[in-house]
Order: structure tokens, then sequence, then C-alpha cells
């Protein structure tokens, strides 16, 4: 059997086009989340670190209830957000994908996208605008005379952060969505009626399995980053609507304690993780190729 | 007719009309894809449609199906009128062209697909299930991802799917064209002996002339959204109706020729190359008229007389130069200019041990019989 010099193979080829991503990859990603690890294990002192391995910030993590009760408050709006937006996002995507004609896909595709010509900061500032205590809703509502007093469940509680999120979030939920459903052979749906079944069955039985793909990949792009969003609670959350970001944030640069900082962090990505891979796990059914 | 006794006692299986077409009519938007196709399948045959590409097959097995709205005319099936009633709830299946198979099912899943509102057991539907991939062939297949299927036994898969749930027509979309050459032979013969042993009626689009004729008892030929043509194979290679159908089934010769009278059943002709002839009537499906025409005639009944061979019995002898020839094994394929005629004419003969091949240049005689001869005017 003859070796395969390496140099020059294939794997050397790949290994070589692979590398800037690598390195980039290591350089932003890797290093800082390494960093925040070892951080999680040291001594806090006086807006510094003392260079001593401990469990301690762990120990206080899990034993005082405001990291349980922030921790929890996230995971519960992040799971709204998430089923807000990705049960709206469906009928958008499945109207994008079969109801529109092929030439106009691409045009409302686009469409979509237009809230994010402005910046996030922008687009969160307008809710607020829009929910305020004096704001667009409430004026409104007053000049009909429908309300005598303005309403404030609109803004600053975990309403405003749901829709502020579901709304930023769409197009991210739309997109996998919409290549899912466009993978999905249109004869296949015929066949469902064909042997029998009404077109509401068909979409249960077979556009739904089929769409769980991009279902699946829509609930983890909205899910995992909205668990530790910090802008939007910060400006729209009130006290009530405070999350877990709010308090790592707290840590680092207010009380300059990074390393119960990093603990908490290092806590809610255990538990994002953990839930992630149990539904990737509890759907995994769907995610089989049809190749 | 009615008095005769083979009238009297029909088979009443094979001449029930099972599905009635009546006057048919498609439009896409201006264009208009089935013009007013009339006709009936019956029930137990094994009907195909056969047309070049754009002619309409897939649309009227569409509207068959309940997937496409007709723009006009009756269809009825079993003697009720299909109109209105959705593909779900018609007694036909269909087997696509891609087969749409579910990729998220297994094998058995896909093909019990259509049992879930039917009333019976768990075991019994499996029981069905079994059998159905028995009988395509495709036993111990059943715990197999359906993504993970061969061309060929996607194919059986989308059968049994389709057969599990006795539809009075199964509806066949080129369910051949994406099998290899082998393949496809072997499952021109099984789709027919399934079809004997179900006995039910089967409705095949094909493209393919071999494939209609090998396996169709009727043949409708579409041409432009209509029927121009719907005969049993024989019928239709041996005669006919019209010179664009006798050029899209096999190979055919046309010569020109005048026809110059008829008479008791005979048509009298000049044919080119053929000399003055008189032929039956029934060898013009068409209409008769005096005047320009042409005569056509397939390439196996015309014979080449070889040096010894011994006078023919039958028929007449025309002669002619050999212009080129084509070896294919068992057989060889002659173009012919016959003497007095300016377009070469397509012969085959069987290569018989003894007898040589011919070559280009060669002065041959051809033997050749009025009977073969069809009649376009
Ligand atoms: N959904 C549609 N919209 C517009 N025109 C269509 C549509 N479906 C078919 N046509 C047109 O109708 C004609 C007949 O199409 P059809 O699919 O029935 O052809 P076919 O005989 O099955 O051809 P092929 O052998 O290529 O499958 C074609 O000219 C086609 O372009
Ligand atoms: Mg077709």
């Amino acid at each position: 059997m003859t070796k395969r010099k390496f140099l020059g193979s294939e794997a050397a080829n790949g290994l070589l086009m692979l590398s800037p991503t690598a390195i980039y990859s290591i350089v932003v990603m890797a290093a800082p989340l390494i960093a925040v690890l070892l951080f999680s294990f040291m001594t806090p002192g006086y807006l510094k670190v003392i260079w001593t391995p401990t469990l301690d910030n762990y120990a206080k993590v899990l034993s005082d209830p405001i990291y349980q009760v922030l921790l929890g408050r996230s995971l519960v709006m992040a799971a709204t957000v998430t089923a807000v937006t990705v049960l709206t996002a469906f009928p958008i995507a499945y109207f994008i994908s079969f109801i529109v004609s092929p030439e106009k896909k691409s045009l409302w595709l686009f469409l979509i996208t237009i809230p994010f010509w402005t910046s996030y900061l922008i687009r969160v500032f307008l809710w607020k605008v829009i929910l305020g205590y004096n704001g667009v809703i409430n004026e409104a509502f007053m000049g009909l005379g429908i309300i005598h007093q303005p309403m404030t469940f609109l803004l600053y509680n975990m309403n405003s952060v749901v829709l502020t999120l579901a709304h930023s979030y769409a197009p991210f939920a739309i997109l996998p969505i919409f290549v899912a459903l466009e993978k999905i052979d249109r004869s296949l749906l015929e066949a469902g009626q064909d042997l029998g079944e009404s077109r509401i069955m068909t979409f249960i039985r077979v556009t739904l399995p089929l769409a769980m793909s991009g279902v699946v990949a829509s609930v983890l792009i909205v899910f995992i980053p909205t668990v530790g969003d910090y802008v939007t609670p910060t400006l729209v959350g009130g006290s009530s609507g405070q999350m877990i970001a709010n308090v790592i944030q707290l840590q680092y640069f207010k009380l300059g304690n990074y390393p119960v900082g990093s603990a908490v962090s290092i806590a809610a990505m255990g538990v994002v993780t953990v839930i992630s891979v149990i539904f990737v796990f509890a759907n995994r059914r769907f995610m089989r190729g049809p190749q | 007719m009615t008095s005769s006794p083979a009238a009297a006692a029909p088979t009443p299986k094979a001449k029930r009309p099972l599905i009635e077409l009546r006057d048919i009519e498609k439009y896409y938007g201006d264009y208009y894809a089935l013009r007013k196709i009339t006709t009936d399948i019956r029930e137990g045959e094994f009907f195909s449609l056969l047309g070049p590409s754009g002619c309409g097959k897939t649309t009227l097995l569409r509207c068959i199906a309940g997937f496409e709205e007709l723009s006009g005319g009756n269809l009825l099936i079993d003697g009720k009128d299909m109109e209105g009633v959705s593909a779900n709830h018609r007694p036909t299946n269909m087997v696509f062209q891609s087969y749409a198979i579910f990729p998220h099912l297994t094998v058995e899943e896909n093909v019990g697909f259509g049992l879930r509102r039917e009333k019976a057991t768990k075991e019994d539907k499996a029981r069905r299930v079994a059998e159905a991939l028995e009988m395509v062939g495709l036993k111990g297949y059943g715990k197999r991802a359906a993504h993970a299927l061969s061309g060929g036994q996607r194919q059986r898969v989308a059968l049994a799917r389709a057969l599990i749930l006795k539809p009075k027509v199964l509806l066949l979309d080129e369910p051949l064209s994406a099998l290899d050459k082998k393949m496809r032979e072997q499952m021109q013969s099984e789709l027919r002996k399934l079809q004997r042993q179900v006995g039910i009626t089967f409705i095949l689009v094909t493209h393919d002339q071999e494939e209609a004729l090998i396996m169709s008892d009727r043949i409708a030929v579409m041409f432009d959204g209509v029927i121009a043509q719907l005969d049993s194979p024989e019928r239709l290679y041996r005669r006919p109706v019209s010179r664009k159908v006798a050029e899209f089934i096999g190979i055919m010769n046309f010569l020109p020729a005048t026809v110059t009278g008829t008479e008791g059943g005979q048509i009298q002709l000049e044919v080119a190359g053929l000399g003055a002839i008189a032929i039956d009537a029934e060898q013009c499906p068409g209409a008769v008229k005096t005047g320009e025409a042409s005569v056509g005639f397939r390439p196996e009944t015309m014979t080449v007389l070889f040096e010894g061979d011994p006078e023919p019995t039958r028929g007449k002898i025309a002669g002619g130069e050999v212009e080129e020839v084509v070896y294919f094994g068992d057989m060889s394929y002659y173009d012919v200019k016959l003497d007095g005629v300016e377009k070469p004419v397509q012969i085959s003969m069987r290569n018989v041990v003894g007898r040589p091949v011919l070559g280009r240049g060669a002065r041959i005689r051809i033997a050749w019989e009025a009977g073969a001869l069809v009649l376009f005017c």
C-alpha cells in the first residue's frame, strides 16, 4: 500500500483553505470564551481579579435566588419570543413559498429585510415612540376617546421586550423556514391528496414534517441570542423586564466583578446549550435529509 | 349486430366504459392545451396516451386525477360526473413521474400513507402493506428510509402505494422515463403483468412509441391537444390514419402516388417506383380522394431478393440500387433508391446465415405486396 503524501493532497488543500476562517474563529470566538471560562474560576477582588482558582463564584450563582429568577425569566422570555416569532414567521414563509409567483419571490424576500436598513437601536427607540406613555398608540386611543388614561402596560415590561425582539428576529426566522418550504417537491403535496388526504391533512402529514428542519433552525436562531439579549431589556424592559444579560453587565462594568460576571455567563451558556441540544435531539427525526 | 351470439354475450368487464371523456377542454391562460377530447376508456384495459412533448398528455392525465380543473366538457368516472370532486375523493391513484415518494417516511409508511382513513386494525393495515410490498417485489424493504432507494425501487414503492388503495383507475405519468434501458424493459413487462393480475384500468402516459406498443391494449395518439388516432397497437402500426401518426409510430416510407379511381371496394393507384396497382379500400384508413396522395409501407414489408433466392410466389418485383447499409447484427437496414423515385426508402432485412450483407451501389431486386401498403390522401 502506498502512503499518500500529505502535502499537496486534498486534505492539505482543504485545511489550507479553511485556515483563515479557522484562525479568525479561534481569535474572535474561542479566545474570549476561554478568557471568560478562566475568569469564572478566579477569586474576585475589589475592581480586580485575584489569580487564585476557586469554585465560590459558581456556588454563589447557584445559591443566590436573583440569578435563578433572572435566568428563569430570560428563558421564559426567550421561549415566548421564539414562539411568537416562529409562529408568525411560518405563515409568512409559507405565503412567499407557496402563494407568491416564482418571479416575485425575491422581491418579497427583499421587502422582508427592509427593517434592517436602520440600526437596531433606532428600531428599538421607534418601538418606545409607538408604545410609550405619550406614544403613538396611547395618543391615538385617547384622541379617539377609547381610553382616558394612557395605558402603562405597553412599555417597560416583558410585553414590550417580547414585541420588540419578535419584530427584530422575524427575518431570521422566516428565511430558514422559507428555504425548507422551497425544497419541498410540489408533487409530494399532490401525492398526499391523490392518496386521499385533504389539503389540511396533507399539510399536517407532508408539508409540516418536511418544513421542520427549517422550523428547528429558526427556533435556535431566535432562542439562543434572545436569552442573552441586553440592549432590548435595557431600553424597553423597565425593572420587571430585566434579564440575565443585565446582571452580567452589572457585574462586569458597574461592579467590576469579572469572576462572578463570568460565572453567570458560563452558567447561562450551559443552560442554553443543554436546552438547545435537548430540542434538537427531540426533533432529530425531522433532521434526516432527503438525499 | 345485436343478434349475433358474440355480441349478445359480451364480456362485460372488457366492454364497459369506465372513464368517459366528453368534449374535454383545457386552457392555460390563452393556451389551448386540450381541444375537445372525447373518448371512452374501458374497464380493465391498459390504455396509453402517446404523443410528442407538449401535446397535452400530462394535462389530460391531471384532469382525470383532479389536479386540473376542466375549462369545458365533462368527465365521468364509473358513470359519475367528476365536476367539483377533488383529487382526494376520486377513485383514481397516480404514479408520478418523479415518483413523489415522501422522503421523511420509511418505505412502509409511504406504502401505508393512504390507509390512514380506512377503518381497519393496525395488524390488518400492516398485513396489507406487506402484501403490497411483496406484489411489487420489495418484500423485506419496509423499514428502509425512502430516500435511500434506487430509482427502480422508488418506482415500485410508488406503485405499491397507489395499488394498495385498490383504485378503479391507476394513472401513470411517464413512470419509466427515469430508469435506464434495462430496468425500463424489465419494468415494462412487470407492469403489464401486474395490470393483468390486479385487473385495474391503467392509463399510461408516454412519449415512447415502443413502450406504448409493448404494453397497451389500446393507444391514443395525441398531437396538439387532440387525439389523432385511438386503436390497438397492431392497427396503429399497420393502419395509421395519417402520415403524422405513421411517422410517429415506427418508421414508414412514403412514395408519391396518384389515386386514379375507386370501384368495388378497390382503389386504383399509380405509385412512383411501383407502377399501377389496386389496393383494398380498407388500406386507406382516412378518407379517399382521387388525385395526389402518398403511399406508405413499413421497412420490413419489402424483401430484398438475393442471388439464388426462389422467385416469390406472391407479390411483385421492383428494382433499385443500394445507397447505404447500416449493419445492426441481427438486422441490416438498407437505404434503397427505387427505380424512378428520388428519395431513398428504408428496407430492413433479417441477417440469415449464408446471406451476404450487400454493399453500397449494388443493384437489387425487391419483392413487395400490395397488401402492405397504406394510402394517405
Ligand atoms: N401550468 C401550466 N401553465 C401554463 N401552461 C402549461 C401548464 N402546464 C402545461 N402547460 C402547457 O400545456 C401544454 C401541454 O403540456 P403537458 O404537460 O400536458 O405536455 P405533455 O404532453 O405531458 O408533454 P411532455 O411529454 O413534455 O411531458 C404544453 O405546451 C405546456 O407548455
Ligand atoms: Mg408530461
